[in-house]
């Protein structure tokens, strides 16, 4: 048995790790802007994959659900936002708005069968969910431009006040804040009794009810608060590249953020964070060199990965805050 | 009318062909609830394979079909004793990456030896011929596909349903606890299941390159179709695949030839739709 009084310390000292790496997180992104001011657009670029990647960390890690196909909500906030704009309705976070509410209104529509069926029957309906997104916004040529994408439409300053740049200091500022913001979000919310409800979920989906869970309820409203971040996400894309296309809805990225979030460690948002980072910045250089070459360390890692990496980059993170801890 | 029947029979066709692709998959999932997402990556390997012997070494594409049915699988057979045994304990998610780390790694591979560019395939002559039947011409290519499928499909009925070989597998499917228990060994029977699965797959894979073309993104263009079949069908048996392949195929077919500006949007609805009101497949059983 443990004094309370250290075990008091323990939590303390869990409490102000787990700030500490938060706020290095935050650190580290703000110091990236000061220390690489051409790189803006790729640094956009990665905050927007963090936060699409903490929205799927919500799912998987935290409720136990498993998506085949989480790209669709990141591709709905997309093309909500990007024909939003082109409607006329420029403010972006109107835009933002509306691409959360999409996004939260396909996955209310979904959460019956995600929420009954076993992990086979999630795979298959995410996939085919997905696949019918990707069909039909392929097809609708006159609202989404099918293959070619969506390129021109104008995007208003933010607040009125901060117009988008060609430097991307804007663009960079919108994603961070966006970024705090849902990190900060979604640490309320897994810390939350909520949040514990759905750790209890995914480790004995039985035994919950027992103690009077509501585990439908619980599980309907994590999927439908993660397909809203994965618009979000999806939005800010679109706005800070001023594009959207059939790529933010497909296969491929539903793949990639399933492998972000095992690499960073499912669960693990600082894990999930870091992950994803290293994730695009590897992407974006090796891609460049050698795309099939990518691909393939890709697929050999991601193998190894399922064998010997069981907690990711965030197993690592605990096993420092463990070193930390010892007397 | 004589449009629709040659839209029909190329639906059949069509059906026969993901019949083949997904009758593996179908088996193994039902069987040791492994989800497989290489399964695709199977079929092009036996593409890649006959387009080899064919081109490259100058078989005739008949004698290169059965070497490349056996060939993948053998290393499907490979593959399972070596590494995918270690999987079936391991939850979905795992299974998952893991199936789909493999397809990357192949679809580069692909590309890496064969470029991203489609595959030619050099085929008989009399595949191109057109033959007369119901008051239409139908390619011959589309008449030999519709026979090889109904010849597989019924060996394979017939083996599972009156075979001991069958009946261990309907066994295990049904129960396997209870099958290891009166001596039945699973796991033998599921590497033997695999190695044919995969295989199949192969062949599949060498029958399409004429009807669906084939390049590195093969592994996974078909896998939504693929899973739609064993999640019609229901995981498990034999005929839920091939009535949901025959099913989804000409479906496809009629929608596309009626409806061309929905493209493939109706049959994934249609999937999706069936999903939410069986959502253990139309045949029933429990997955």
């Amino acid at each position: 048995m443990i004094p309370l009084s250290a075990r008091a310390g323990k939590r303390v000292w869990h409490f102000r790790f787990t700030h500490g790496v938060a706020a290095s997180l935050f650190a580290a992104a703000l110091g990236s802007y000061v220390l690489f001011p051409d790189y803006l657009a790729l640094i956009t670029q990665l905050l927007v994959l963090i936060v699409f990647a903490l929205s799927y960390d919500l799912l998987q890690g935290h409720a136990g659900i498993v998506s085949l196909g989480h790209a669709a909500f990141f591709g709905l906030g997309a093309y909500t936002a990007a024909i939003l704009a082109r409607a006329g309705i420029t403010d972006p976070l109107a835009g933002l708005g509306a691409a959360a509410a999409v996004s939260a209104a396909v996955a209310l529509v979904l959460t019956p069968i995600i929420v009954r069926g076993t992990d086979f029957t999630r795979l298959l309906v995410t996939l085919g969910v997905a696949s019918l997104i990707y069909e039909a916004a392929n097809r609708m040529r006159a609202f989404t431009g099918g293959a070619d994408g969506m390129p021109d439409f104008e995007v208003a300053p933010v607040f009125g006040l901060f117009p988008f740049d060609f430097n991307g200091k804007t663009a960079f500022f919108y994603a961070f804040t966006v970024f705090v913001l849902v990190y900060a979000f979604l640490w309320r919310v897994t810390t939350s009794p909520f949040g514990l409800a759905m750790r209890g979920i995914r480790e004995n989906v039985r035994r919950m009810p027992a103690i009077g869970a509501p585990v439908r309820r619980h599980l309907s409203v994590a999927y439908m608060l993660s397909g809203a971040i994965a618009g979000i996400a999806g939005a800010v894309l679109a706005q800070t590249s001023r594009f959207a296309s059939l790529d933010m809805l497909g296969f491929d990225r539903s793949a990639e953020i399933m492998m972000i979030a095992t690499f960073g460690g499912t669960g693990h948002m600082a894990g999930v964070t870091i992950g994803a980072a290293l994730f695009g910045l590897l992407k974006d250089t090796l891609s460049n060199v050698s795309p099939k070459y990518w691909q393939l360390g890709l697929g050999m890692v991601l193998m190894l990965a399922v064998f010997f990496g069981r907690d990711g980059i965030g197993g690592l993170i605990d096993r420092l805050q463990n070193l930390g801890r010892r007397p | 009318m004589s449009n629709i029947i040659t839209v029909v029979i190329d639906g059949i066709a069509y059906g026969m062909l993901l019949f083949l692709l997904a009758v593996g998959l179908s088996v193994t999932l039902g069987l040791m609830r492994f989800i497989n997402l290489a399964h695709g990556a199977f079929a092009m390997g036996g593409g890649y394979l006959a387009v080899t012997l064919t081109n490259r070494a100058g078989l005739p594409f008949l004698a290169a079909l059965p070497i490349t049915f056996v060939a993948v699988g053998l290393v499907g057979l490979v593959l399972e004793r070596s590494g995918i045994r270690h999987l079936y304990r391991v939850s979905a998610l795992r299974q998952v990456l893991f199936t789909i780390g493999f397809a990357f790694a192949m679809s580069a591979f692909a590309t890496i030896l064969f470029g991203p560019q489609q595959q030619p395939v050099r085929l008989p002559l009399w595949f191109s011929a057109r033959v007369p039947l119901f008051g239409v011409e139908i390619a011959g290519y589309r008449l030999f596909l519709i026979i090889v499928g109904a010849i597989i499909a019924t060996t394979l009925a017939v083996l599972v349903d009156h075979t001991l070989w069958g009946a261990r597998i309907r066994a295990a499917v049904d129960n396997r606890r209870a099958a290891e228990g009166i001596g039945i060994s699973v796991e033998r029977l599921f590497a033997i299941t695999f190695g044919l699965g995969t295989g199949l797959a192969g062949l599949g894979g060498a029958l399409s390159i004429e009807f669906l073309g084939l390049d590195p993104t093969f592994a996974f263009k078909y896998l939504t179709i693929v899973l739609m079949v064993v999640a019609i069908g229901g995981a498990g048996s034999i005929e839920g695949p091939i009535l949901a392949a025959l099913f989804l195929g000409v479906a496809d077919g009629l929608f596309k030839y009626f409806l061309p500006e929905a493209g493939s949007f109706v049959i994934f609805g249609l999937f999706v739709t069936v999903l939410v009101f069986f959502p253990a497949g139309l045949k029933g059983r429990t997955t």
